[in-house]
């Protein structure tokens, strides 16, 4: 689905040059659940931007459906996720989900149709009138999720997605993120801060360690696929934990 | 250094350059039409390149072409003396000491104001309402009548000028003071009165300086429009001395070339006057911790 | 109550006593002794026993006072007026005062007070400008009252409807349509290109600060006297704002949703109708304000220059040569209503486009 190989990239500053991507090399399947892991300047959020094609790399190969990124983003393959939940304020909550159905030329009833399908999928049935600023901030997220679902692209792109918002709202996201991921069967690319919720709800998780931002292990989830929340409390659960902060720490080693 | 050249001189020069041309090639289209007639009544035969050369040579054209202003401007600037009454200096003089008192005026006249309405909640209900709707006026349409009033009581000369000036620069110096007086957050104004501070205290240590970079944009706002109500102050009292009145004779003789230098020379004296305030605003700015 | 205020009380009783005094030792004239004496030792009362001490009291004071001005003004200025005069101000002074501090307040009455204080204040200018105009014979070639004004202004109407329709609908609206639509074409033509933008930004800045207004006597040679010329120079004047603004506002907008709309590979047509243009769209209606007021300026002041004789300005500039100083107000009365009224309708468009900018958000939320 998405195989990344040698990817460097390097960014130009004012202080010189930053190596933001090191030898990256990953491969990523239909159907996973990845996510990205490390502490800040690591470099997951500009790997997730270099899959979808909002930066460049200066060298190495990435594939994303078979394409290169630039043609994936013009066949419109992944719906991006940003930390904040960016929905325009002039346009209410329908108007924005349908916004990429309008780029893309989606016909009006079908429109309709769609946007009203995943406004429930998100359980925003009712808020259609609303305004994003007369939401809360967990439901403005939810929104922008619907938004990156609506065109119905097989790869989700998450940068922190519930970075900003509680902790018992984002329990009560992360669950819905799990159910909606088994119902659609998405490969989904999340960025994240905390370990709990990387374990919680991958398959795989990418743990990554700055100066340069670079890969230093990939773990294989072994939880089972069912998972409710409770389960953050089981030995299995701990454990596989306990593996990631070990490989951050690992990371960190030799600074 | 080279970035700077690169990113603001370079287009704006461009831009300037582009201007210029137009210029020129309006100079030479507006003015043609007069030229071939007075060839056609003088019988001369003429060429293209004649034409380029003497529509750019015209006593009273219709656009005078760049080089022609600037060389009046040359001339009415140091050939002539400064106290002598064709000279460009003196006339902008007069324009700048009445834009400059207004403006001094008009500025305190705002802050005082501001002042009053943000620490007296009745000002504010009161007065704040009108000084908005008032803003939507167009106040320059009673310059005339101030000169006229105050004419009748005695005054004339820089005075009469200077108040319309004042009129004028006052309104946005109260409205952006007021904005900026009311600045700081409300964390700000809580820390203040966990130190039980007194409302001096708060006015002297906390609004005052928030207020400042309000200021500094309203400053410039004001001084624009001083300039402005000068010119325009000067036109009624029959065209005696200043840039406005320059306008006006200018008008009255067609003396297109005048006309333009005076325009020209007011465009200095805004620009001059907005440098002068920008640079003091960014040296007070930055002394106070401003990022930009 | 604070000191402040109980002084102020305190001498706006004295006053209103010295007013009857002056009143019972020069002229009897019975309601109107009642009326003031009755005011006077209201006044007391209250002080004396902390009664009737509501805003609305000093309210009512304050208007039994200017109605008392204002029936005996006009044969010959009673005596004790100035003390009147002062004790109705700060009489209505109070009242302000104290309904503007009042405190638990329902946000419906609180509504109300916002609206009734400025117009209660601009009545009392008027009255005061009436009052000491008439009482002190003030000759109207210095200032006339607001009721030789309302006269004038009935007795013209006819005159005061063409000078309308001459500087408003055919120099300054015209001029305005064209000078911003122009400059709002010019600013998307240009958008595209940085280079341009950076030289033609500068520029614009630099010409919005000149006095433009200089350019009248050219344009009235080019385009001769009538509103053709005066036309032209609002289109000048309103141009450089209008463009500044809308490259400014096409300028701004956050990193997340130009990154969202790249997301979706959408066309660079499609990302200006859908995001910037409404990004854009405060800074726009901010020049389209500012622009309003610039166009009646440059309409008003062309005509100074010149100009068939009709029209706003040429009749301000005739009439205050002819010392006919009550149709010059007239006709700023004009200006005035024109003024804010064009601003008023273009602010209630913005507040109808631009209802989810933070300025304008409370108004939706309840």
């Amino acid at each position: 689905m998405i195989s990344v190989k040698d990817l460097d990239l390097i960014f130009e500053t004012n202080d010189g040059p930053v190596q933001a991507l090191s030898n990256v090399s990953l491969e990523i399947e239909k159907g996973d659940f990845v996510s990205f892991i490390g502490p800040s300047g690591c470099g997951k959020t500009t790997l997730l931007r270099t899959i979808a094609a909002l930066e460049k790399p200066t060298s190495g190969n990435l594939l994303v459906n078979g394409l290169s990124p630039e043609d994936a983003r013009k066949n419109r393959a992944y719906g991006y996720v940003f930390q904040a939940a960016g929905l325009y304020p002039w346009r209410n909550i329908y108007r924005n989900v349908s916004l990429p159905l309008e780029i893309m030329g989606y016909k009006k009833n079908e429109i309709t149709r769609i946007v009203e399908k995943v406004l429930k999928l998100v359980d925003l049935t009712g808020f259609e009138k609303k305004f994003p600023w007369q939401l809360s901030g967990g439901m403005q997220q939810r929104a922008s999720i619907a938004r990156a679902l609506s065109f119905n692209a097989n790869i989700l792109l998450m940068d922190e997605p519930f970075g900003a918002l509680d902790e018992i709202v984002r329990d009560h996201l992360n669950e819905q993120l799990l159910k909606l991921w088994e119902t659609t069967n998405k490969t989904i690319c999340f960025v994240t801060h905390s370990i709990s919720e990387a374990v919680y709800l991958s398959t795989k998780i990418v743990v990554m360690s700055p100066r340069p931002g670079r890969i230093t292990d990939i773990i294989e989830n072994t939880l089972p696929s069912n998972r409710p929340l409770e389960i953050r409390d089981s030995k299995e659960f701990l454990s596989v934990s306990q593996r990631v902060r070990e490989g951050l720490r690992s990371g960190h080693s030799y600074e | 250094m080279i970035n700077y050249f690169k990113n603001s001189f370079l287009p704006i020069l461009s831009i300037v350059i582009i201007i210029f041309a137009i210029w020129y090639i309006f100079t030479v289209y507006l003015n043609s039409s007069i030229q071939i007639d007075t060839y056609e009544r003088q019988k001369i035969d003429w060429e293209f390149s004649d034409l380029v050369k003497d529509t750019m040579s015209q006593k009273k054209p219709l656009l005078p072409a760049p080089h022609q202003i600037i060389s009046e401007m040359y001339k009415t600037i140091f050939m002539i003396k400064i106290t002598s009454k064709k000279s460009l200096i003196f006339h902008s003089y007069i324009t700048l000491s009445s834009t400059l008192l207004g403006f001094a005026f008009g500025t305190i006249l705002g802050i005082i104001l501001a002042i009053c309405i943000v620490e007296n909640k009745a000002m504010d209900a009161s007065l704040m309402p009108w000084i908005i709707a008032s803003q939507t006026i167009p106040i320059l349409a009673i310059a005339p009548m101030i000169i006229i009033i105050l004419n009748a009581f005695g005054l004339s000369g820089l005075l009469p000028k200077a108040l319309i000036s004042t009129y004028l620069s006052f309104f946005p110096i109260a409205v952006g003071m007021v904005k900026g007086l009311r600045s700081p957050e409300i964390s700000y104004l809580d820390l203040m009165y966990t130190y039980n501070s007194s409302r001096l205290n708060v006015f002297w240590k906390l609004r005052l300086p928030s207020s400042v970079p309000y200021l500094f944009a309203s400053m410039k706002v004001a001084i624009a429009i001083s300039l402005v109500g000068a010119i325009v102050g000067e036109l009624p009292t029959g065209a005696v001395a200043g840039l406005g009145a320059r306008l006006l004779t200018g008008s009255y003789f067609g003396l297109t070339i005048q006309i333009w230098s005076a325009l020209v020379m007011a465009a200095i004296l805004a620009g001059t006057l907005i440098f002068i305030l920008n640079f003091i605003s960014r040296i007070t700015l930055k002394s106070m911790g401003s990022q930009e | 109550m604070n000191k402040f205020q109980k002084t102020q009380q305190v001498i706006a009783s004295m006053l209103a006593l010295l007013a009857l005094q002056n009143f019972i030792f020069n002229v009897f004239n019975y309601p109107v002794l009642f009326c003031i004496t009755l005011l006077a030792l209201l006044g007391v009362i209250r002080i004396l026993y902390d009664y009737f001490n509501n805003g609305i009291f000093d309210f009512l004071f304050s208007i039994l006072g200017m109605t008392i001005l204002i029936l005996h003004v006009y044969d010959s200025p009673p005596n004790g007026f100035w003390p009147l005069l002062i004790s109705i101000w700060l009489y209505g002074w109070l009242a302000i005062e104290k309904i503007t501090h009042q405190k638990n307040v329902s946000p419906f009455f609180r509504k109300i007070f916002l609206i009734t204080v400025p117009i209660f204040f601009g009545i009392w200018i008027l009255f005061a400008w009436e009052v000491v105009t008439i009482g002190l014979n003030i000759p109207m070639v210095i200032l006339p009252s607001p009721s030789l004004i309302f006269i004038q202004f009935v007795a013209s109407l006819e005159t005061l409807w063409a000078d309308f329709i001459q500087t408003f609908v055919k120099a300054a609206l015209t001029g305005y349509l064209i000078g911003c639509g122009s400059a709002f074409l010019v600013a998307i033509l240009i958008d595209k290109s940085l280079f341009l933008r950076r030289g033609l930004l500068p520029i614009g800045n630099f010409i919005s600060a000149i006095p433009i207004v200089g350019i009248a006597p050219i344009m009235i040679m080019w385009f001769g006297f009538d509103w053709h010329s005066k036309a032209a120079v609002v289109v000048i004047m309103t141009f450089f704002p209008m463009l500044v603004n809308t490259v400014t506002g096409l300028s701004v907008n956050n990193s997340i949703d130009r990154d969202l709309l790249k997301t979706y590979a959408s066309s660079y047509t499609q990302s200006l109708i859908k995001m910037r243009l409404p990004a854009a769209a405060p800074f726009i209606f901010n020049a389209l304000k500012i622009n309003s007021t610039l166009a009646l300026i440059g309409a008003i002041i062309a005509e100074f220059f010149g100009s068939p004789t009709v029209g706003l300005g040429f009749r301000i500039s005739v009439e205050v040569g002819r010392l006919n100083l009550d149709m010059v107000w007239a006709e700023i009365v004009v200006a005035a209503i024109v003024g804010s009224a064009s601003y008023g309708v273009i602010s209630f468009i913005e507040k109808k486009v631009t209802f989810w900018h933070p300025s304008n958000r409370k108004t939706l939320e309840k």
